[in-house]
């Protein structure tokens, strides 16, 4: 009965700027489900992709990481709340892409968008918690606050499509810096309806910029990338990491070196994915009458 | 009677220093003679050569490695926090005690003013060992998550502009954090670390904590890549961090960069021109320029260029060249004959290039590397001297109309060290340290340091930070910092 | 002699308003427009300045820098006694010393000026004559300027009909503070005016005025008012010359003479007790201001009890063993 109807196909396109882009190289790929079944072609994302990519992710930089933390607080708890209007959507996407149970699939995202909500309440706690005042021994008053570092590529998870894709993600955002995501290759839909979102959400353009593709091919250009200030290599392809942290030292990037093997995604993350994207600024001023 | 006042040469004495001959590597709470060949380390104001030091091979650094594994895994690592805290406090008193010989045999092989030997490098040595010391024992309160844990043996190499201070600053956290060191100092400047090594054992500290192997890039590379090290901490050009970058990538090793800086100095018309002249002087004069964060950039209002120019010139040419163990020197020596070839070079495509080199009359000693303070003014930020760290006695003046023009030349470098303003409107201060891209920014101020403070850079100057509660994180497992 | 005093009468007595040199003419044509122009000169940083003291506190100066050093500080002293016991018999004590400092020493230099009460002036004069030695003499109601200005102005005239080669006068420091600078400068010109031939000194009285900025202010408006010296302190107040104030009152009297050409003299008093002190406020003198003015004329030094360092020191020096108190004359 229910394969009366004929789907419609669909071709998902890149996000980048606020916009939905097909690639430039024009190229799309076959997304399948863990089974092998065809769910969608997406666009490929070509090295001229995560250029305009990071044009926009530093085009947006300023005013981001110059939103007062409350203002980034509110709008990351908004995606929150139109995540869970998607809710069943991902649950489909995850288990599809992934081959979970439907209740594991609702439990993973159940937990990304909590994890939206732990960051969006990271962001006005983290000068207090990072930050502080030094006890310097002269007549000077001497504060340290934590900063944006900028523009950062995240090579995201393969597996964990969308708890593992927001756990990298969201700490990014939460920090102050503008991202440009290269997706799981196989499993790009959950990132591809995370931009949708992101898009519906008051998340600004250019803030984050999801380019789904094979970070294998993108991931040597964004470690490269002169205008690129860090880079999370935890997704990238096996055996390439040494080379990409190597690209990524001409620029001496903040690097995130990829885990041995992919965490458990649903364990609390602490400040471990906060820290690495993050500055110290230290300000000297004399005291003096 | 003449009018003039002539300072008679006030020298302080060399009688304190006892420089032996040769020097071997610090090894395993011994010296020992290293495989390659000895190089000569030379005092820069005379080119006399002070002494001869071991050069530390692949092996030699194998050795180092190998006893402060065996230190870390026996001893240090499983010691109790608070009796690792008592003998970091035994090296900051000894420090103390003997800090004249220290500044003296620092001016002697690095160059520096005996003033800044004796007041800047080695109190502050000494107040980074007193500041981590108490650390030792609570570190769980540090902030950096639960049960924090040493990493192992930390593999630190440091520059010649600072000798003793960068050593303070690389050993004192690491050791603080219960990590076991092998140390590389810089070839020009080996010797108040070979001193440090003295006292390490005065202060009876296990052998194998501290180990110091001299050498040049070759040693210092032997450490880097060395594979039983679990933490590469460098100090210097950000081309070699960029090298060491590259060495330790796909490796499990922690790695924290201090590498250059070309610091914008911003100088507003409402500054307190006096004090911002001195803060100038300060920023790029102190220690010869030789520093990551000198402000090597003037950005000055251009409302206010002449006046501050007048006054700046004024100033330099009440600055004394000259015996770096005056006690009256404020301009010491260039620290190599290769720095000085650079900074010349440097100087010269300035000029090439068509900024206004302005020096004072000065005359150089005859023997020895020198090089004058030098303004150059009428920089374009497209000049190599504008962008290029110099890492001598050398200002570029660039000029501003409004804040946002002086913020986007400020950022306009591949650096992100330091920055300085200089204004009276407090909430203009904030403002423009906020937007500035830099670790340290110094307002109405410049070129100050603490151990409580956090030093590190923004871009291409490096990451991670030395000092304060930041510096620990930069020693610590899976410390989120 | 005694002045009879009208205190109705000094508007009349105030001679029209002098202007300050170029390029200042118009700086004192209005309350507004002198206020907004001494709020204009650059701040000062109270922690810049005091590193900048502190390096300069670090200077050697050894041997023959010291001897030279020494005997300048002597040439400069203004040897002081501002008691309520002051006497004749005290007056002429000093007049001795201010001539003869080491008895033992020929070679050692005569100090610049004594430094009295206006009554007692004369005794001075008659002591220092032709010594070339000058009669400094404070008035205006030394120490807290609270008096008429008809008041002050009758002390300074009789100082200086009394024999006052030099008069120290205090600011209005109340005026000052509350922001009548014009009142202040008017006063200044009245005194030089009163002062004749007279070498003006103006005291600021920085340790009322407290805050660097004032002192910068407070010496412009002295410089513009017509004052040959601006002078730190009364010595009756608490801090009296300290290395920073000196140091801003340096680079007042070095910019002034930059835009105007006049060559103001610092006179920091109070404080400065040993040779120590006196050198680092040499050094100051010379690296800050410049080797113009290191000489009396420009620079002086107000002081009771320096001088018997000073000559201690000198002593060692000559003997190359250490003297002591008695081997130098009290006042």
């Amino acid at each position: 009965m229910s394969t009366d109807r004929l789907a419609v196909r669909k071709t998902y396109k890149l996000y980048v700027n606020g916009a939905f882009p097909r690639s430039e190289s024009g190229r799309i790929y076959e997304v399948t489900d863990a089974k092998g079944a065809f769910l969608a072609n997406a666009a490929w994302a070509s090295r001229k992709d995560a250029r305009d990519a990071v044009v926009a992710a530093r085009a947006a930089s300023a005013k981001w990481s110059g939103a007062t933390a409350y203002n980034r607080g509110q709008v990351l708890y908004r995606v929150a709340e139109v995540m869970e209007g998607r809710h069943a959507q991902f649950c489909d996407e995850v288990a599809a892409g992934e081959g979970l149970s439907s209740s594991k699939a609702r439990a993973a995202v159940d937990a990304a968008i909590d994890r939206w909500v732990w960051y969006a309440g990271w962001t006005d706690k983290l000068g207090a918690v990072l930050g502080g005042s030094n006890p310097v021994a002269g007549p000077y008053f001497d504060f340290s606050v934590p900063e944006p570092t900028g523009v950062v590529a995240i090579l995201a998870p393969q597996r964990s499509s969308l708890l593992g894709l927001v756990s990298v993600l969201a700490p990014v955002l939460a920090g102050g810096s503008t991202a440009v995501v290269v997706t799981s290759k196989a499993r790009p839909l959950p990132a591809v309806t995370l931009g949708e979102v992101l898009a519906t959400s008051d998340v600004p353009g250019g803030v984050v910029n999801v380019l789904t593709g094979d970070a294998g091919e993108i991931g040597p250009w964004l470690a490269e990338h002169d205008d690129v200030d860090g880079i999370d290599l935890t997704g990238a392809p096996a055996g390439q990491a040494m080379e990409l942290e190597r690209l990524a030292a001409g620029g001496i990037k903040r690097v995130v070196r990829p885990p041995a093997e992919e965490p458990d995604w649903s364990a609390d993350p602490g400040l471990s994915r906060l820290t690495p994207f993050l500055e110290t600024k230290t300000v000297w001023h004399p005291m003096g009458l | 009677m003449t009018r003039l006042f002539e300072y008679a040469p006030a020298p302080e004495s060399r009688s304190i220093v006892d420089v032996a001959p040769s020097y071997g590597l610090f090894v395993d709470g011994e010296f020992v003679d290293g495989s390659g060949a000895p190089f000569k380390t030379i005092n820069p104001a005379t080119e006399e050569v002070l002494s001869e030091v071991a050069t530390g091979t692949a092996e030699d650094v194998d050795r180092a490695v190998r006893a402060a594994r065996r230190a870390f895994t026996r001893l240090w690592g499983p010691m109790r926090p608070a009796d690792r805290g008592k003998y970091l406090f035994r090296i900051a008193r000894l420090l103390q005690e003997r800090a004249r010989e220290f500044a003296v045999l620092e001016s002697l092989d690095n160059g520096k003013p005996i003033r800044e030997s004796r007041d800047v490098d080695v109190p502050l040595a000494a107040a980074h060992f007193l500041y981590h010391a108490g650390w030792a024992d609570k570190l769980d309160w540090a902030g950096l998550g639960p049960g924090p844990k040493p990493l192992g043996v930390a593999g630190q190499v440091i520059p010649w502009n600072f000798p003793l201070l960068m050593l303070a600053w690389k050993v004192a956290p690491a050791l603080a954090t219960g990590n076991t060191v092998v140390l590389k100092p810089a070839e020009t400047t080996p010797l108040t670390a070979l001193l440090f090594a003295e006292v390490c054992r005065q202060a009876d500290l296990p052998p194998g904590v501290v180990n110091i192997v001299t050498g040049a890039g070759d040693t210092g590379r032997a450490v880097v890549g060395h594979a039983d090290v679990d933490k590469v901490a460098f100090t210097g050009s950000t081309e070699v961090g960029r090298s060491i970058a590259r060495a330790v990538a796909g490796t499990r090793k922690k790695l924290t960069l201090e590498l250059g800086g070309k610091a914008a100095n911003i100088v507003f018309d409402d500054a307190p021109i006096d004090q911002a002249v001195e803060g100038i002087v300060q920023g790029i004069f102190f220690n010869q320029g030789h520093v990551c964060c000198a402000g090597s950039r003037l950005l000055v209002q251009e409302n206010v260029h002449d006046e501050v120019i007048a006054s700046l010139q004024r100033r330099i040419g009440t600055l004394r060249l000259g015996d770096p163990l005056d006690k009256n020197t404020d301009i010491g020596a260039i620290n190599s004959h290769l720095q000085l070839e650079r900074i010349r070079q440097l100087a010269d495509i300035g000029e090439a290039e068509g900024a206004n080199r302005w020096q004072p009359a000065c005359d150089l000693p005859e023997r020895g590397f020198w090089f004058p303070p030098t303004v150059f003014t009428d920089v374009s930020p497209a000049h190599r001297i504008a962008r290029d760290e110099v890492f001598g006695p050398v200002l570029s003046v660039l000029t501003f109309r409004t804040p946002d023009e002086a913020v986007a030349k400020a950022n306009n470098t591949t650096y992100g060290l330091s920055a300085g303003i200089w204004t009276e409107k407090g909430s203009r201060i904030l403002a423009i340290a906020d937007r500035l891209r830099a670790g340290v920014v110094w307002a109405n101020c410049f070129n100050e340091f603490d151990p409580t403070s956090p030093f590190g850079g923004y871009k291409q100057s490096g990451y991670g930070r030395e000092g304060g509660r930041h510096g620990l994180a930069a020693y610590l497992k899976g410390a989120t910092e | 002699m005694t002045h009879a005093l009208d205190p109705d009468a000094p508007a009349a007595e105030i001679p029209p308003r002098r202007e300050p040199l170029a390029p200042y003419r118009d700086v004192t044509r209005s309350d507004a427009a002198f206020r907004a122009y001494l709020h204009g000169l650059p701040g000062v940083d109270q922690v810049g300045a005091e590193a900048r003291t502190a390096v300069l506190g670090t200077r050697s100066i050894k041997t023959t820098a010291k001897a030279w050093a020494i005997d300048t500080a002597i040439a400069m002293v203004d040897l002081t006694t501002l008691e309520g016991a002051d006497t004749p018999g005290k007056v002429r004590s000093l007049a001795a010393k201010a001539r003869r400092p080491d008895p033992t020493d020929p070679s050692c230099p005569p100090v610049a000026a004594v430094c009295v009460y206006g009554d007692l002036a004369g005794v001075a004069e008659a002591a220092l004559a032709g010594t070339g030695i000058s009669v400094a003499a404070v008035a205006t109601a030394f120490p807290s300027g609270r008096a008429s200005r008809a008041v002050k102005l009758a002390d300074v005239r009789d100082a200086v009909a009394n024999g006052a080669d030099e008069i120290d006068m205090v600011i209005d420091r109340g005026a000052f503070l509350a922001g009548r600078y014009l009142d202040v400068y008017d006063e200044i010109v009245a005194v030089k005016e009163a002062c004749g031939d007279a070498h003006l000194k103006v005291i600021l009285e920085t340790g009322e005025l407290v805050t660097l900025d004032n002192v910068r202010r407070a010496s412009w408006l002295a410089m513009l008012a017509g004052g040959d010296f601006i002078k730190t302190s009364t010595g009756k107040i608490s801090p009296a010359a300290t290395l920073p104030v000196c140091l801003v009152m340096l680079e007042a009297v070095r910019d002034f003479r930059a835009a105007t050409g006049r060559q103001v003299g610092v006179k920091p008093a109070g404080g400065i007790r040993t040779t120590k002190d006196a050198i680092r406020h040499l050094v100051l003198v010379n690296e800050v201001a410049g080797p113009d003015w290191l000489s009396p004329d420009r620079f002086r030094l107000g002081a009771s009890s320096l001088l018997g360092d000073l000559l201690l020191q000198r002593q060692k020096l000559r003997t190359g063993h250490y003297s002591g108190p008695d081997h130098v004359s009290v006042d």
